[in-house]
């Protein structure tokens, strides 16, 4: 296993992309972080069919 | 009595939001019942089962919102709804950043406007967790999926992209973790320092890190698996890949592994990786049978031992002075002046848990000395509790287990339902002791010890009254730079009456002595 990429991020300044709760968000920039909050939905309006679909298609 | 529902056509919010609404809600005087849902079939299921859900808002499709009330009067429910729309108006979508802060709906879009992004995290429906979390490393970030409900394959299939691209991939069902200083998820305020972790549990994790911060050591990174990641069928594939990526860490001097017992394959495995670190690894697998271990290995009983021996092992901190946990002695005289006899059928402990390890942690503990602990995460399956809102005998309860969450939210975000279970058992004329921990760190309920005191104190008056005396032992798991203050939350259980123990183990120890003096 070549674990480099993993003591890159290590050494690197940490930016977030934050994806779902914005209590981690919050806690991130209370912290000093940098960090990019994404207002996630959920796909095709959270219909099972629809997203099944979607997810055949490969969108 | 009426009961009402509100559908929001179209309008989304996180699921934690809408439960720590819903608990608002239900403890306004007048409210009899309140859940705010996003209309999925499983949360239909749920109000429908609560009696909450009108015929009529059975068409309510996943993406409407149900604002399902059942209220003692026609009157209260304009109350009610200025509630509803004051919490919107301040946490919803317009809510969500400050002014500065731009809308951003894909990762895509933040990866065009925050350039050099380098980690995701990732809390959303299991059922969407995977998919986006294949789209972050597709796109070379390290991710951290906090989600649960996602499948095994899918776990298994994310971490070997991960490890093929030299990625972190943290769970899923990962609750924390410290990178390059900053805590992810529920992390605590810990100082930097020379001790590397890798752990499969969230609260192992931070009780780990705190002991180590309280006794003067610091954390270079403290990476988290997700639950699983030890068992066969994914193969320890992230701690592993932590392990290797710390041994190379200059910044790290000792390593710690944390978690429950890993499938016997699997820790094999890991010890061999640990045995090649280079460095001393410190393995607290809480009740793990080893084999031989490699000679840079030191293999511990507790949380608290881990995190002590670790210091001791780490360069850096040579010369600190550490102070050893509680002898037996010691305990022995906490226990003396603590307790009292106890009045016949008084002769139960009753553990009531935010953190799943530290609940595991106390069974572990508790289970040689005192024979026989019902709970909802037994070692044994005779000792599960078939109803677990019941306690029976010694009972431990990990309140923020599935059976306790599943519509209300995580007892460390939110602590009613462990106030109310609390006021329960200590109104139980045969419990004797209860034993606690407190959670503190980014994320966690800003005042748990908090919430705790009226309980405390109202049910030990209660019960001297009766001619009882109630014993509650509580450790707090957090520093003093955690948002909550350590030292502030300690002082207020302290006030209240509550025997405050250094961590975990110790206050484990506690109750043992003090539930076997009282027999």
């Amino acid at each position: 296993m070549d674990m480099t990429g993993i003591n890159d991020l290590f050494d690197q300044p940490l930016v977030v992309v934050n994806v779902g709760l914005k209590i981690f968000h919050e806690s991130l920039k209370t912290q000093g972080a940098l960090c990019v909050h994404v207002d996630w939905r959920p796909p095709a309006g959270g219909d099972p069919k629809i997203l099944e679909i979607l997810e055949k298609l490969g969108s | 009595m009426i009961t009402r529902n509100f559908v929001r056509r179209n309008h989304y919010s996180d699921s934690v939001s809408l439960m720590l609404l819903s608990s608002k809600l239900t403890k306004m005087p007048g409210v009899i019942g309140a859940a705010v849902m996003m209309a999925t079939d499983n949360n239909k299921v749920l109000m429908r089962r609560s009696q909450l859900l009108l015929e009529e808002s059975e068409t309510a499709s996943p993406s409407d919102m149900i604002i399902a009330l059942k209220v003692e009067g026609e009157e209260m429910l304009a109350e009610v709804q200025n509630v509803v729309e004051d919490f919107f108006s301040k946490t919803g979508r317009s809510a969500n950043f400050t002014e500065n802060d731009p809308v951003v709906r894909t990762q895509d879009m933040a990866l065009k406007m925050f350039e050099g992004a380098n980690l995701a995290i990732i809390s959303i429906p299991g059922r969407y967790a995977a998919r986006e979390a294949k789209k972050a490393l597709e796109r070379d970030l390290h991710v951290l999926l906090f989600s649960d409900n996602v499948s095994l394959e899918d776990e298994k299939e994310l971490k070997k992209m991960a490890v093929a691209k030299g990625l972190l991939m943290m769970g899923p069902d990962c609750g924390t973790s410290i990178i390059n200083g900053y805590g992810l998820g529920f992390a605590n305020a810990v100082r930097k320092g020379g001790i590397g972790l890798v752990a499969a549990s969230g609260t192992g994790l931070q009780e780990v890190s705190c002991i180590i911060n309280k006794h003067g050591g610091g954390i270079s990174q403290a990476i988290g698996t997700g639950g699983r990641d030890v068992k066969s069928s994914v193969g320890g594939i992230m701690m592993m890949a932590g392990l290797q990526a710390l041994s190379s860490d200059h910044d790290t001097e000792v390593i710690v592994l944390v978690s429950k017992p890993p499938d016997k394959p699997v820790l094999d495995q890991i010890l061999e990786v640990a045995g090649n670190a280079g460095k001393p690894v410190v393995s607290c697998f809480l009740g793990a049978v080893y084999g031989k271990v490699p000679d840079n290995v030191l293999t511990v009983r507790t949380l608290e031992e881990a995190a002590i021996r670790s210091i001791e092992l780490s360069a850096s901190n040579k010369g600190l002075h550490v102070e050893y946990p509680a002898s037996g002695t010691r305990i022995r005289e906490v226990a003396e002046s603590g307790s009292c006899s106890f009045r016949p059928p008084q002769r139960f402990l009753r553990g009531l848990f935010s953190g799943g390890t530290l609940c595991y942690e106390a069974l572990l503990l508790l289970s040689p000395v005192l024979g026989d602990i019902y709970s909802n995460i037994p070692f044994e399956p005779r000792l599960k509790l078939l109803d677990p809102g019941k306690s029976i005998g010694h009972t431990l309860l990990d309140l923020g287990d599935d059976y306790f969450t599943e519509s209300r939210p995580h007892p460390m975000i939110d602590a009613s339902y462990r106030v109310e279970r609390f006021e329960k058992e200590a109104s139980d004329p045969e419990t004797a002791v209860i034993l606690l921990d407190v959670v503190l760190g980014y994320g966690s309920h800003p005042d748990p010890a908090g919430v705790l005191v009226d309980p405390v104190s109202k049910a030990r008056t209660s019960a001297l009254l009766e001619g009882r005396n109630i014993i509650v032992i509580a450790s707090v798991c957090g520093t003093p730079d955690d948002p909550q203050d350590l030292t502030r939350q300690e002082e207020k259980l302290r006030e209240a009456g509550v025997l405050v123990m250094p961590s975990n183990a110790q206050a484990s120890a506690l109750a043992t002595a003090i539930i076997s003096m009282g027999r």
